[in-house]
């Protein structure tokens, strides 16, 4: 069975919107569009655009000449598959196995199920209701071949079936061309050659055929096999979708709890569970939820993220017990529920044969799981460079065990402050003006001599980023009377024409 | 009593004058406290460079990576700012983790954390002035973690007197002149520090100068100004009143 959704997006947006078919917002032209090189392009409209005149494919410019009231709102493509994977596993209640068919498609396996629902016709009366419960127009079709199936509930009639025994050939020979899943450009050339049904391709001797598409090896390209795929005399693989259900352990107790002691004993045992379930899996949480169900039907959550995959069912309890702290038991617990909702494949590892070499401390993971539980998860950071010459801005902040993000090479400056200063600080600063070095500088109360110098490095403002008033700045690392050690800067030019005087700031404490 | 079975001042300040004075490369202490100013980053620098001297002899057959921890707590980000990547050694750019404790208490336990820790090379912590929570059984405490787990500490004591602690090396760091560059003589050179130490279990007190090298850690011992005994004499701040 082929299920085309052939509005999935629109009626995604429809649905988020939280309006009726043709009506509140669908009432008007909308469209969605996606950012393009050319500018923003039309990828799906509602019926009221559509009517106004707005095509997928097109411009949004074009549309707005056709129709100026047309409303647009970023398209969604990842949102989409979302949804059509989540829908596919829902669509297994028609037949064993079902697969995506991108981008607004489902393929489900009905073979030998019609009984079940009273027929075939039955059978997609049923999907064609279920579908519209939901608010999502499909078009549905059933065929012994995915590919005839595919054709018929795009370009057939309503809810057709085509039986095994009858012709498949005939039946489809009246379908276009399009209806063989090609690409656009083979499309063109069948056109060219006055090909338009499926037909019409049998008409020609098929080595002829052969020999225009020889070296097309892709089935989406070459006629001939989509052609043996639509009528079953070529195998076409499909790729089901499996629903992975998260690891989930839960406890039903005989008596609400309401102490401290015993909720930490259960959450105990559920670790020890979770253990348990995530070994047979050879995964480990990356993400564990708890909730606890009261007596009055009141659920408290609490989620728990790990900085990498663990199974260790003493740092779960350990960092759990820091956020139990409070939950308001009212008259007591019956039902605790443990679920990983965020899992990584954790090989089966051997233990290590010294027992002391594991008991001696802890391991990276498990140090930076227990700071960020205390000290929250922003505390613990890792500085990772960034592509720029702003110094403030040429490092970024990121979680300590993720990856450094991929780049060509890091930007080699040339000499760099150990430390530096959140939000550099305004110094007073005795220099010859406009732009001679700077001789001595106040800063926190206390008068520094400079005694070294070396500078100024000149760091331009990022056009591209920031404002046209922003000024440039010249760094000096400086070394004063005692050996201290700074990195001040200049904040502009004396008639740069961005502002009076310039300031001068502190930035870095040097090595 | 029988005073003749103490030792005499004298050969107190000969066993003193035995012990072998502290030189670079001589990697045995797992807590150290070096006290700065807080309006200068030679403290931290100069923690930074005694780890990698550290470091250096155990790391001889392994080289692969560990990544250190730097602890601040809140008083210490304002007063010195953040550590920053591109002005890092070298060697210790990209194994940097930083924790940004809110109070003391918070920074003791990222401190005992770190130390307990067997995956991280060392544990740099930044504490300005002299809270009340680091008293002498926490730092006891982070002594024992330390020297149990092996992971070396250094904390860095912003703007603190000198209190009561059990570190086992405590240095009074202050930025010294740095050496003359090579090419331009008006810049400021390699970095280097006048570090005292001024309590050492192993080692007799001493003052240097401490220069980096790049590859090394180089120190320049300075004559001292008065003899060495005289320590036993200090103030008791630095120390047990019942030693």
């Amino acid at each position: 069975m082929s299920i085309w959704l052939a509005r999935l997006a629109i009626d995604r947006w429809r649905l988020e919107a939280g309006c009726a078919e043709g009506e509140g917002a669908d009432a008007e032209p909308h469209a969605l569009i996606a950012e393009t090189a050319h500018g923003p392009r039309i990828e799906a409209a509602n019926d009221a655009g559509l009517a106004a005149g707005a095509r997928p494919e097109m411009r949004l410019a074009d549309a707005r000449a056709l129709c100026p009231q047309i409303r647009v709102s970023p398209s969604d493509p990842a949102g989409d598959l979302a949804l059509l994977g989540k829908l596919a596993l829902w669509a297994q209640r028609w037949g064993p196995w079902s697969a995506l068919d991108r981008p607004d498609g489902l393929l489900v396996d009905v073979t030998a199920v019609a009984h079940l629902f009273g027929g075939e016709e039955r059978l997609l009366a049923d999907a064609q209701d279920m579908f519209a419960r939901r608010g999502l127009r499909a078009r549905l079709a059933i065929a012994p071949t995915a590919g005839a199936a595919w054709a018929l509930a795009h370009y057939g009639p309503e809810r057709a079936i085509l039986a095994p025994e009858s012709d498949a050939a005939k039946r489809l020979a009246n379908l276009p061309v399009a209806a063989l899943r090609l690409e656009g450009d083979v499309l063109t050339v069948l056109r060219r050659l006055g090909l338009k049904r499926i037909g019409q391709v049998g008409t020609i001797r098929r080595d002829a055929i052969q020999r225009r598409f020889r070296n097309r090896r892709s089935p989406a390209a070459n006629p001939l096999l989509r052609m043996d795929q639509l009528l079953g005399r070529l195998p076409e693989p499909l790729l089901p979708v499996f629903a992975v259900p998260a690891p989930l352990v839960q406890r039903r107790l005989m008596e609400p709890i309401r102490h401290r002691e015993l909720l930490d004993q259960v959450v105990a045992d559920l670790a020890a569970d979770m253990v348990r379930e995530l070994e047979s899996r050879a995964q480990g949480a990356r993400r564990l939820e708890i909730g606890l169900w009261r007596v009055d039907g009141e659920v408290a959550l609490r989620h728990l993220e790990f900085a990498a995959a663990t199974r260790d069912a003493a740092h779960v309890c350990r960092l759990f017990a820091g956020k139990l702290d409070d939950v308001d038991a009212g008259f007591g617990f019956e039902t605790v529920r443990l679920r990983a909702s965020w899992t990584e494949p954790l090989p089966l590892a051997q233990g290590d044969i010294e027992a002391g070499a594991e008991g001696q401390g802890t391991s990276l993971a498990v140090c930076i799981d227990r700071l960020a539980m205390r000290l929250g998860e922003k505390a613990v950071r890792r500085p990772v460079p960034h592509p720029s010459h702003i110094p403030e801005r040429a490092q970024r902040w990121q979680a300590p065990l993720a990856p450094e993000p991929a780049s060509q090479g890091e930007l080699a400056f040339h000499q760099r402050p150990l430390k530096l200063l959140d939000r550099p600080e305004k110094i007073a600063v005795l220099y010859p003006t406009p732009d001679g070095f700077p001789r001595s500088f106040r800063w926190r109360g206390k008068a520094h001599d400079i005694v070294r110098i070396e500078g100024p490095e000149r760091i331009a403002p990022e056009w591209w980023r920031e404002r046209g008033g922003t000024r440039l700045r010249d760094y000096y690392r400086i070394e004063d009377r005692e050996g201290r050690r700074y990195w001040i800067y200049r904040l502009g030019l004396a008639g740069d024409g961005r502002g009076g005087a310039p300031d001068w700031f502190l930035q870095g404490l040097c090595a | 009593m029988d005073l003749s079975s103490f030792l005499t001042a004298g050969e107190l300040a000969s066993l003193g004058e035995q012990a072998p004075r502290w030189r670079p490369g001589l990697a045995d202490a797992r807590h150290s406290e070096v006290f700065a100013a807080g309006d200068e980053a030679g403290g931290a620098a100069a923690a930074l460079a005694l780890a990698l001297d550290g470091l250096r002899p155990a790391e001889g057959e392994q080289r692969e990576a560990r990544p250190f921890l730097w602890v601040q707590d809140a008083a210490a980000l304002r007063l010195g700012g953040r550590p920053y990547r591109h002005g890092l050694p070298e060697t210790l750019r990209g194994r940097l983790i930083h924790v940004a404790a809110k109070t003391p208490e918070d920074m003791l336990f990222a401190l005992e954390e770190g130390v307990r820790c067997r995956d991280l090379a060392f544990v740099i912590g930044e504490l300005a002035g002299n809270p009340r929570a680091l008293d002498f059984t926490a730092s006891r405490r982070l002594s024992l973690a330390a020297e149990r787990h092996g992971v070396p500490l250094y904390l860095v004591r912003l703007d603190a007197a000198r209190d009561l602690s059990s570190a086992r090396m405590r240095w009074e760091v202050k930025s010294a002149p740095s050496s003359a560059p090579r090419w331009n003589a008006a810049a400021p050179g390699r970095p280097s520090w006048r570090a005292e130490l001024f309590r050492a279990r192993a080692h007799a007190p001493g003052e240097w100068i401490l220069r980096d090298e790049g590859n090394h850690l180089a120190a320049d011992r300075l004559a001292a100004t008065t003899p060495d005994h005289v320590d036993l004499a200090r103030a008791a701040g630095d120390r047990p009143l019942a030693s």
